[in-house]
Order: C-alpha cells, then structure tokens, then sequence
C-alpha cells in the first residue's frame, strides 16, 4: 500500500441520548476504507448504537438525540440536505436475525433498484442480471438459481443471510454494516458468513459488531473496542489482541468482565 | 427449563402429593373442569342449536310442493300476503342487501384499511391512543341511533344535494353501513399491521424505502391475509346489519338501477314482517328461509376471512 488509506467513515466528538440516557460518548474514529473493521465490547456498551447511526436508522425512534458529526467519505451526514434515502443506499446494513423480506427471493434482491428508480428504469434483463451478478457474489446463485420465485422467508438462515448481503450490492453501496450477523447461525453458516465478508473485502468498507471476540480477532483487519458508551481502543486487530494499550481492553479480552 | 436435574424428584413428589388428596378437592377440581369444557364446548353447540332451530320452522314450507326454492331464490315477486296468488321471491332483497353491502365496502375499505395504515404506521403514540378509544366508540353506537341518523340528517342532505325523491335508499344505507363497518376494519386491520415483525420494517428502512415505499412494497404484502380478514369480518357485520339498514334504505322491494333507489334487505324483511306473519304460516315460515339464507351467506364469509387468517399462521 503506498498510497495513505483514507478514511472513509469520520466521527468527531459524537454524542447520543435515548431520551435521557447517554449511550455514547464523544466518540472519535477514522475507519479505514476497504478494510473490515470489528467493533467488541460487552453488552450495552454502544457498539450497536454506534453502527446504527452511520445509516441514520437509529433516528426512526424519535427519542433519539445525536450531537457531533459523522462523515462518510468526506461527507457529513448530519448535515441538513443530505437525503436519507441516498444515504442509506450507499451505506447498507446487515442485521442480527435475518430479515428477507416476506416476497421471492428475486424480488428482495431487487427490492433496493426498485425502491431507488421509477418504475419501467429497468428492463426485465437488466433485472434478471442484477439478480444473477448479486447472488453470484455472495454464493447463493447455484443453489437458489431455479427457486428465484421462492418466499425468501422459507429458506435456511444461512441462505436468508447472505440474501440479505446479495440485496445490498446492486445498490452498489461504500459502506456494509453488520450488527451481529452470525449471531443466529451455526458453525457452518458462520464460516459461509465470514468468508463473504473477505470476499467483498476491498470492494466495501465492512464494519461488523460482534459479541464473539474470536469471530473479531480472525475475521477482522481493525478493531475498536468499546465500554459504557466509550471508545477504549481502536488499532489493528492483532495489535488489539496482541498488545492492548489500554488495561481496560487487556482485562476485557482475558475474560475478566463481559 | 434452564435447569433439568431436579424435574424428577419435583415430579415424584408431586404426585405423592396428590394420591392423598381429598375427594372433595378431586371432586371440585373435576366438575370445574368439565364447568370450563362446557363453556368451550357451548359455541358449537349454540351455533348448531341455532341453525337447527331455524331450519326446523322453515323445513315445512321447504319440502311442501307450494313451494319451489328456484322461484324462492330467483324471483323478485315478493307478494306473502296476497289473497289469491302469494309469492316468495327473495331475489330484490338479496340485490338489496348485496347493492348496499358492496357500496358499504366502497366507502368503508379505503378508509377502514387507509385508517388502519395511518394509526400503525404514521402518527404518534398519543394521537394512536385518541384515534383507537375515538374507533372504539365509533363501534359502541347501536344500530338503532345509526339509523336514525339516516332516516333523519342523511336523508334529508341526500335529497338536498342529489335532488333523489326519496332519501332512505342505497346511498343512504350504504354510507350509514360504511360507517359501522369502518370501526371492525380499522380494529383488526391495525393488528394485522401491528403483527407484521419489526425487522422488516428496518429492513425496508435501511435499504432506503421511504414510508410510503415502506408501506406499499413492505407492510401491505406481508400482512395482506389479516388486512383481507379485517375486510370480509366488515362484510359480515354489513351483510348481517338489521336496523339500521332497515331505517335508512326506504324498505322498497325491487331489483334497484341505481344507487338512488329503494331497496330493502333481506335482513330488513325478516325484522319487519316476522312479526305480523302468523306463526306457522307459510309466510313465517319463509322468513325463517330467508333467515337460513342469511346464515349461509355470513358463513360463507366468516369462512372466507378464518381461511385467510389462517393463511398468515401457516408463515
């Protein structure tokens, strides 16, 4: 890498309440494009918070209050003339339990084009390609490749997750979130899960929560750690595991709370 | 269970327990058992009870040969107390209440289903709170005083307004049902929304829909089984609806052209006449047919709206 990376998410002295409640605290990163970074930390420390607010989604609850700023690629999305809706296409979001939603397979892949172009943008090919380019890339196009009329809700949670992935990427977006995306799967859907992350690794900037330190450690580039609402640490992830600066990240990645 | 090891011992103990029980305890324990049974059982049995006993006073007249159930269904002569010719033709009064029934469900679908999406998915949780206690009194207002509000305040704008002879007619009867209706629609319309999961909503949400993309793409096909009951359980209480439809729909008996026109209802005649027709008579006897009728009808529909509930359990 000769070139300096450049950030492509920025907060600077991030703040947000629900209602009274302060759940983060001037919160300050540069996450690094291209790279998968993982953010740990115990229950309730804000990790998922965090995430949640680089798509705005936190705001569908109108108790939430959120001071500071947040850019991505330069742009700062509090700003009063970004559109959310563009927003949210350029940064997609993974979540917890899968959540295809309840028509075909083909539909939820094509769901973001639809939603984000008046109807008839579209030919009936340029469709069926999209499907067949998105799928492929998360590795479900053999498997599901004559089902595309299948409720998506009928198939296995591994299938539904990468579904959910494969119905981000014809939006083309910078940025994937993913709160917890393995968290409803076994072994082997978990490993399905991870190598899909190191397979769009470089085209997208990956940030993904996770409860599972050693999911962090193997599957990530950077970490940051976080408790009570605080960024404790954020570094290369094998700095983290190796040589925590903070005693506080050091305790938390021997097990001693969490 | 979180912990399975003393189950057991729990269990043995348990069942120590009760061989030394007393009789009286067994005994009670029993009778409100089967007391509980019963009162499960009791629907069925009142619904057959019903249907029997109605289907009794009209088997006479239903396998005499006075009596063609053809000319029953398909004739618009209705003449029960005619001195030399009577006839039984229901046909008017079943266009009667179809006609008032489905301009009812013109008005009060949109609405009904337009106040469902508003209340689950645009307004505040105040505003809900107003709106649903204001929906529910909406349905507390018997029939009788709907009615009368037709006979009275409708008509009289009817004919202002379209300049009809008469003000009790279909319009009339289908705007007072509309408004009965619009309650059942909203009530269970929003629960069908309400039970659609959160997660597909933040789906929708973070992928950039907006509300109303939300709404038409996301919420409308995933709780469309329960939307479509909360439709046919409106329909059920429109066809079923007696007295104010009685009030407000002129009591005409006649195939209507036109939504200005008199009609009467099926469930209209039964009130009105059973009455004044001799008990035993063929004319009561008739009524009681048409009250037969009546059953199949709203129990083809209530079948309808439990199939298509039960469409949403199968997911």
């Amino acid at each position: 890498m000769s070139e300096p990376p450049q950030p492509c998410i920025t907060t600077r002295g991030l703040n947000l309440w629900y209602a009274d409640f302060q759940a983060l605290f001037d919160v300050n990163l540069d996450i690094t494009r291209g790279l998968i970074t993982s953010l740990i930390g115990p229950s309730g420390c804000g990790k998922t918070t965090l995430l949640r607010c680089f798509n705005r989604v936190n705001e569908r609850y109108g108790y939430v209050t959120t001071t500071g700023e947040i850019r991505i690629l330069g742009k700062n999305i509090y700003d009063p003339d970004v559109a959310l809706v563009e927003l949210r296409k350029s940064v997609g979001m993974v979540f917890q339990r899968p959540n295809p939603l309840p028509i075909s397979v083909y539909e939820n892949v094509v769901f973001g084009l639809r939603i984000h172009h008046p109807p008839g943008t579209f030919t009936r090919a340029e469709l069926d390609e999209a499907v067949e380019k998105a799928l492929i890339e998360v590795g479900l196009w053999k498997d599901l490749r004559d089902r595309l009329d299948r409720k998506a809700t009928s198939l296995q949670l591994e299938q539904q997750q990468k579904l959910c992935i494969a119905r981000l990427l014809p939006l083309k977006p910078d940025v994937i979130l993913m709160d917890e995306p393995c968290s409803a799967l076994d072994v082997e859907g978990t490993r399905a899960i991870e190598e899909l992350m190191f397979a769009l690794k470089g085209h997208y900037t990956i940030l993904v929560v996770t409860h599972n330190m050693a999911q962090a450690r193997r599957a990530s580039d950077e970490c940051i750690f976080m408790l009570l609402g605080k960024l404790i640490e954020h570094s290369r992830t094998e700095d983290l595991f190796l040589n925590p600066k903070n005693p506080k990240t050091a305790e938390y990645i021997e097990g001693r709370y969490g | 269970m979180t912990d399975p090891s003393p189950q057991p011992t729990a269990q043995f103990s348990f069942a120590v327990r009760s061989a030394r029980r007393p009789t009286l305890y067994v005994l009670a324990e029993r009778s409100l058992t089967a007391l509980i049974y019963a009162c499960g059982i009791s629907a069925i049995f009142f619904v057959v009870g019903i249907f029997l006993f109605v289907f009794k006073e009209a088997a006479p007249v239903l396998f005499s040969d006075r009596f063609s159930l053809s000319q029953f269904l398909f004739s618009e002569q209705w003449y029960p107390t005619s001195e030399l010719n009577k006839r039984y033709g229901v046909l008017a009064m079943t266009a009667g209440t179809f006609s008032v029934t489905a301009l009812a469900m013109m008005i009060a679908v949109p609405f009904g289903l337009g106040a469902a999406i508003f209340i689950s998915e645009f307004c505040g949780p105040r505003l809900r709170e107003t709106l649903k206690i204001t929906i529910e009194l909406l349905a507390a207002i018997p029939s009788v005083v709907w009615g009368f509000i037709g006979l009275t305040v409708m008509s009289k704008l009817i004919v202002q307004l379209t300049g009809a002879p008469v003000g009790v007619n279909i319009l009339n009867g289908g705007i007072i049902l509309a408004l009965m209706s619009v309650p059942i629609i909203v009530s269970i319309g929003e629960d069908a929304l309400k039970a659609v999961p959160d997660s597909f909503r933040e789906a929708g949400l973070a992928l950039g829909a907006t509300r109303w993309q939300l709404v038409w793409r996301v919420l409308l096909p995933a709780a469309k089984n329960g939307l479509l009951a909360a439709v046919l359980l409106g329909v059920g209480r429109a066809v079923g609806e007696t007295m104010a439809v009685l009030m407000a729909t002129g009591h005409a008996v006649q195939i209507p052209h036109g939504i200005l026109d008199s009609v009467r209802t099926l469930t209209a005649n039964i009130a009105a006449e059973l009455g004044e027709a001799p008990a035993g008579s063929d004319h009561y006897r008739v009524l009681f047919l048409i009250g037969i009728l009546l059953f199949t009808i709203t129990f083809v529909v209530n079948l309808a709206a439990d199939m298509a509930v039960r469409g949403i359990r199968k997911k």
